[in-house]
């Protein structure tokens, strides 16, 4: 019997994974052959989707990108014996741009059933569940201190400190919410690692829930993922069965119930307080801080709120340690980020790697440039938030405060590539647009200031008063980054500004001439 | 497989289900949400006859309801067409080509965004990422996700008769 693994990723599968899995299904029972396929999460080289990998003697061949087409080729080349073939990519674990990354988040993706309880296990699963259960919650929320994570939706900031206040607030019921909105256009991670490790996140989540004190949690899943939200549900259900959630937690005096709720397409619900909101079953409206989640917050009861990958990487430092975690990265920036290559890159995809690279690194080694072929002009990182930056500022590194320096952000870790044909006048109004479109609506700098630089934006493209307009422009950016209520109206200055600072001259002259 | 086979069976309104589900939520902490989210399920839309059900039952205002319905673009007030199509317009994918794709969508299917089209086969919606980013341009038709989707690739998923789920 020869295991064939083909992702089930919705990525792998929207360019025909499914296909491809069916084909060598029909190939194999037509040829005798005795094949397992199973159906991994993806390992996050996009452009070699779908990627199938065959299990040999000497460990995991990679094929790919495979078409349906390429699969009686493949069978004919011996491709069950790990055989050469033009697809060929050698074993799937010297591939260089998977072998030099530090995949800790990332680390079971791609490599196992994603709904196997056994396979979870037998990949290093329940470790930190385990050492959780020996701790006290506040050692817990010391060791997370220690690692020194950071809030890897957005705001970054201390997971530690965070768990710390949700543990001191007084009352007997709190709630533990995680972010899976992942709003911003160029990143997939959130949904990657719930489709591909689903147990990751349920385990993080029931550590989250003895580290603060709460004993029900809810996963918030922008609807946009339904197979995100069908592999959950089908993980958490298998977790009830193995005893992972419920009324004890592995045999424990500890009780978790966690479930799904589904968002209905508003980019604010990401905000934690308008998600609240939304998990009330209230419009998405943003909620005025203080008071902070921590103490009041999900129903009126202090709640830990945090995004998918930093509850996910709370399950890596307690596995292997604070110390172990924290040697990774620089500054102030610890461990880890998962950093997702999108747009117009020749090698797009998930590059886990220590916080520090340089952006220039980033797009040269690993995203290969651009796939058109054509110069890199621009690179969006963090978002629909976050600044479009030049060439120039390759040597960047990925470091939040660094980012924060040079007027960007890191954000969610989002990397989206333009080549030289990108008009920035049009990303510049984008941006307004696309906070005009998702405003919550509830203050005015945000409201009707979005709507106003759409249409200042609008007549410097036209050429009218370009000067003057540029001027009010910067004056509502002022006014949008001071006066707005929360970081959706307060950060698209963020793009826009860097456009009008980096590439001043799409504005002069618009329209997309841009040799 | 068709695309259009695919195509998730709603039922036409009727009050008694509609109740049902309102009242298979009651027992959830904050159940507006799965409730709408049920009901389009079930009928393809939230009927506007359901806003005043499920403000009953809820023990909610009308205007609570109908605010929160109207608040989150994913729930729509009419059937949607057969085929619900919706094309990213999110920066990764304009990066590559998507904003040729969105104006050839809806040139194609001759109909603005958030419109159905007059045969009642495709609904087009537009969406802010689907998660496929370094796939783009991405659409999802019925909730299954296609990447590298240029005009004529557009053109064979949303078209009568030659949707195919299938890649040669
Ligand atoms: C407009 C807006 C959208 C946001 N979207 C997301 C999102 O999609 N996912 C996320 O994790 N955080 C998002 N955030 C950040 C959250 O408000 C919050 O900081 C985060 O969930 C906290 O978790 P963390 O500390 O683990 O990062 C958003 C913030 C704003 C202002
Ligand atoms: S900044 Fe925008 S999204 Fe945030 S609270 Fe104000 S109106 Fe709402
Ligand atoms: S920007 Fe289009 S799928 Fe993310």
């Amino acid at each position: 019997m020869t295991t064939v693994f083909v992702p089930r990723d919705s990525a792998a599968r929207s360019v025909g994974a499914d296909e491809v899995a069916a084909a060598i299904e029909t190939l194999a029972t037509q040829r005798g052959a005795s094949v397992e396929i199973v159906r991994n999460g993806s390992r996050g080289m996009m452009w070699l989707e779908p990627l199938v990998e065959v299990v040999t003697a000497k460990g995991r061949v990679a094929y790919g990108p495979v078409t349906p087409g390429d699969v009686a080729d493949l069978f004919a080349a011996g491709f069950l014996d790990g055989n050469p073939h033009g697809l060929s990519q050698g074993l799937t674990d010297q591939i260089p741009w998977l072998a030099e990354q530090d995949r800790l988040t990332f680390r079971r993706v791609g490599l196992v059933d994603p709904l196997s309880t056994e396979d979870y296990q037998a990949h290093d699963g329940l470790i930190a569940l385990r050492r959780a259960l020996t701790m006290t919650p506040g050692q817990i929320c010391d060791e997370v201190t220690e690692s020194g994570l950071r809030g890897r939706g957005g705001a970054g900031f201390p997971t530690g400190v965070k768990w710390r206040t949700v543990l001191d607030a007084s009352g007997p019921s709190k709630f533990v919410v995680c972010n899976a909105d992942e709003g911003d256009s160029g990143t997939f991670a959130d949904r990657m690692l719930m489709e591909g490790d689903p147990f990751m996140l349920i385990e993080a989540m029931i550590i989250a829930g003895i580290a603060v004190g709460g004993r029900e949690g809810f996963i918030y899943i922008r609807s946009e993922y339904p197979d995100a939200v069908a592999t959950m549900r089908a993980a958490i259900q298998r977790a009830y069965e193995a005893g992972w959630l419920g009324p004890e937690v592995l045999g424990s005096e500890h009780q978790f119930d966690l479930k799904i709720r589904v968002g209905a397409g508003a980019y604010i619900c990401g905000e934690e307080t308008a998600m609240l909101e939304s998990i009330e079953g209230r419009r998405g409206m943003v909620r005025a801080k203080p008071p902070l989640p921590a103490i009041e917050g999900l129903f009126g009861k202090p709640t830990a709120i945090n995004n998918v990958l930093s509850l996910a990487s709370v399950t890596v430092l307690l596995t292997h340690g604070a110390t172990f975690y924290r040697d990774f990265g620089v500054g102030r920036s610890r461990g880890t980020q998962v950093f997702q290559l999108a747009g117009n890159v020749a090698r797009g995809g998930i590059v886990e790697t220590a916080f520090g690279i340089t952006l220039g690194e980033m797009i040269d080694r690993f995203a290969g440039g651009t796939a058109s072929g054509r110069p890199v002009r621009a690179v969006q990182v963090g978002g629909p938030l976050g600044a479009y930056l030049p060439p120039a500022q390759f040597d960047l590194p990925l470091d939040y405060e660094a980012f924060v320096n040079a007027g960007a952000m890191v954000g969610h870790g989002g990397i989206v590539v333009f080549d030289d044909t990108v008009d920035m006048a049009a990303q510049a109004r984008f941006a307004m647009e696309f906070c005009a479109a998702e405003s919550c609506g509830k203050c005015t700098p945000c409201r009707v200031g979005a709507v106003r630089g759409v249409e200042v934006i609008d007549k410097i493209i036209a050429g009218q008063d370009t000067a003057a307009n540029v001027v009010l422009l910067e004056e509502l950016c002022d006014l949008m980054a001071e006066g707005s209520l929360c970081a959706m109206g307060g950060l698209t200055p963020l793009p826009v500004r860097s456009v009008l600072r980096h590439f001043a001259d799409d504005l002069d002259q618009p329209k997309g001439v841009h040799p | 497989m068709t695309l259009r086979e695919s195509a998730p069976r709603h039922i036409p309104w009727s009050e008694p289900t509609a109740l049902q589900i309102v009242h298979a939520h009651l027992g959830e902490q904050g159940p507006l949400l799965p409730v709408l989210h049920a009901l389009q399920e079930t009928f393809g839309y939230v009927d506007p006859l359901a806003i005043a059900l499920v403000a009953n039952v809820l023990n909610l205002s009308r205007a609570d309801v109908y605010g929160v319905f109207s608040f989150y673009s994913d729930f729509r007030s009419t059937p949607p067409g057969e085929l619900r199509v919706q094309v990213c317009r999110g920066e990764a994918c304009q990066s590559v080509g998507g904003r040729a794709l969105a104006e050839h969508a809806t040139s194609s299917l001759g109909v603005d965004f958030g419109a159905t089209t007059t045969d009642g086969s495709v609904t087009l919606d537009e969406v802010f990422c689907l998660g496929n980013c370094a796939l783009g341009p991405s659409v999802a038709v019925n909730g299954q996700l296609r990447g590298r989707v240029g005009a004529d690739e557009f053109d064979r998923l949303v078209h009568p008769g030659t949707s195919n789920i299938g890649f040669a």
